[in-house]
């Protein structure tokens, strides 16, 4: 139990561990899935499964937005960039992901305008000084994310900044869910729901999770406690033979999410028929487009974009990995031809990746760890690259 | 990542706008609080809120402020460029 002395209250934690071996059926496998990155990071930073007990498992969800997006729009993104006259404008996060042609970073060092921003606001104040220039927003992320970028398409608008667009690519975190529950390959006990993403959108939209599947939800927060506390909530559940939607995080999280958000992502985006995400394929209504009211401001619109569909790497098995079917480092590729300074799939990249987790915190990085904290050691290029690639925190 | 930074709003500095000057560990820079703008959860100067991505999104507590302060720096690294990415904004 390496870290349970560093939690905000240690007694706590291990009462919750305890109690949640007192809810457990005797030789019964319970599989959780928390769906958010930011858990996943949690969990495997704090080595929380050391302190469950063998029967516990927790399985990593798809809610990672660098993770999800798909090969394809990645080669969209750098068309765009490559464009002569645009500046292309990105989390950080994105810069790092492979496309066919490369990653952002590349096509910045073959002479693309790439530059990282914080906020979709900080890309349209680029745009607000360069108004000879295309100032495109690479968009990204679930509904904690989305309303940003409606609030900076509405301002968009009412300042007029001709030269602004955003290249839409927010999804929505329901369809995922569903199509893991319709998924045959796993079978899942119940969920640890994602704290940010449910500050926008309630706990409504999980309802049907508990009445149609039986399958409780409890909407956690991040923190080392927030996710035991959690887990401890679904396995009272199941124990109890209830499946509901309950709150961990009320701290954070109000029952009907935050009306303004959901006002400001209505009016300006609707649902696509279809969009495909990284190893989950094609889901329909699961990811969201401007409006024709904001058609101005499409960057799909504005620009010739490729939009091919272009096959994840053979060796890539996120998609199993963000469906929890395998565990990251039961990849072939994990840790060898694939980590974070040269990832081969997006679970790599960012942060919130169930791959760059256990890369950087897993069972076996100890002694990478060691390398880098010493700046003598005969592995300093490797540590300088892994720094940089663990630089630029994600986007949930 | 998801992380999400709590910051103390300390200046409302365009009411057009919704733009709000928001304090967190020294730093203070401009955000948008239109998405808590009014109903149960409008903020003011002196509230508390989480920040994801230059928009304030969430209204939270001060006692709880601090407590995700304290498991923020307990991070480390993540929290660090979490915070330096809020640095590099220049929100007006
Ligand atoms: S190790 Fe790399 S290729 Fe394998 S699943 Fe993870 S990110 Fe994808």
């Amino acid at each position: 139990m390496r870290f349970v002395d560093e939690y905000r209250d240690p007694a706590l934690a291990r009462r919750l561990a305890e109690e949640i071996a007192g809810l457990v059926e005797p030789g019964r496998h319970y599989k959780l899935m928390e769906v958010c990155g930011g858990q996943t990071h949690t969990i495997v930073r704090w080595s929380l499964p050391e302190l469950l007990p063998a029967g516990v498992e927790l399985v990593h969800g798809p809610g990672c937005p660098v993770c999800v997006i798909p090969m394809g729009r990645q080669d969209d993104a750098i068309a765009i960039a490559e464009r002569p006259g645009v500046i292309f404008t990105t989390f950080g996060d994105m810069m790092r992901v492979p496309s066919s042609n490369g990653s952002l970073l590349d096509a910045k060092a073959r002479g693309a305008d790439v530059r990282m921003v914080y906020s979709p606001l900080d890309a349209l104040k680029v745009a607000r000084e360069n108004p000879d220039r295309e100032v495109v927003f690479f968009a990204i992320g679930f509904e904690t994310t989305a309303p940003s970028t409606a609030l900076t398409l509405r301002r968009a608008r009412s300042e007029r900044v001709g030269n602004f667009s955003v290249f839409c690519n927010h999804v929505t975190i329901i369809p995922a869910i569903k199509a893991i529950l319709d998924s045959p390959d796993l079978r899942l006990d119940g969920f640890i729901g994602p704290g940010h993403v449910s500050t926008v959108i309630g706990l409504n939209p999980y309802r049907f999770i508990a009445r149609d599947h039986g399958k409780p939800v409890v909407v956690s927060g991040f923190e080392p406690l927030d996710v035991l506390q959690g887990t401890q909530m679904v396995m009272r559940q199941l124990a109890e033979g209830r499946s509901e939607v309950e709150n961990q995080y009320l701290r954070v999280v109000r029952e009907q999410g935050n009306p303004l958000a959901l006002e400001a992502i209505a009016e300006t985006m609707e649902l696509r028929s279809t969009f495909e995400w990284r190893g989950l394929g094609f889901i329909s209504q699961s990811a969201l487009k401007l409006r024709p009211a904001y058609a101005e401001f499409d960057a799909e619109r504005r620009f010739e974009v490729p939009g091919v569909r272009v096959a994840d790497p053979k060796a890539c098995q996120c998609g199993e990995v963000l469906k929890g079917v395998i565990r990251p480092w039961e990849c072939k590729v994990f840790g060898t031809a694939c980590t974070p300074e040269r990832p081969i799939g997006t679970c790599m990249v960012s942060s919130e990746g169930a791959c760059a987790a256990y890369y950087n915190y897993g069972r076996h990085a100890g002694r990478r760890r060691l390398d880098r904290s010493r700046p003598d050691s005969d592995a300093p290029a490797h540590a300088a690259a892994a720094d940089a690639a663990s630089a630029a925190g994600g986007r949930g | 990542m998801c992380l999400g930074i709590p910051g103390k709003i300390v200046e409302i500095v365009d009411l057009d706008n919704r733009t709000a000057k928001i304090e967190v560990s020294g730093v203070r820079r401009n955000v948008d609080v239109g998405l808590l703008w009014d109903g149960p959860d409008a903020v003011g100067v002196g509230d508390w809120v989480l920040i994801h991505v230059g928009f304030a999104i969430s209204r939270i507590d001060e006692g709880e402020a601090g407590q995700m302060l304290s498991a923020l720096r307990a991070l480390g690294e993540p929290w660090e460029e979490e915070l330096a990415d809020l640095e590099s904004s220049a929100i007006e």
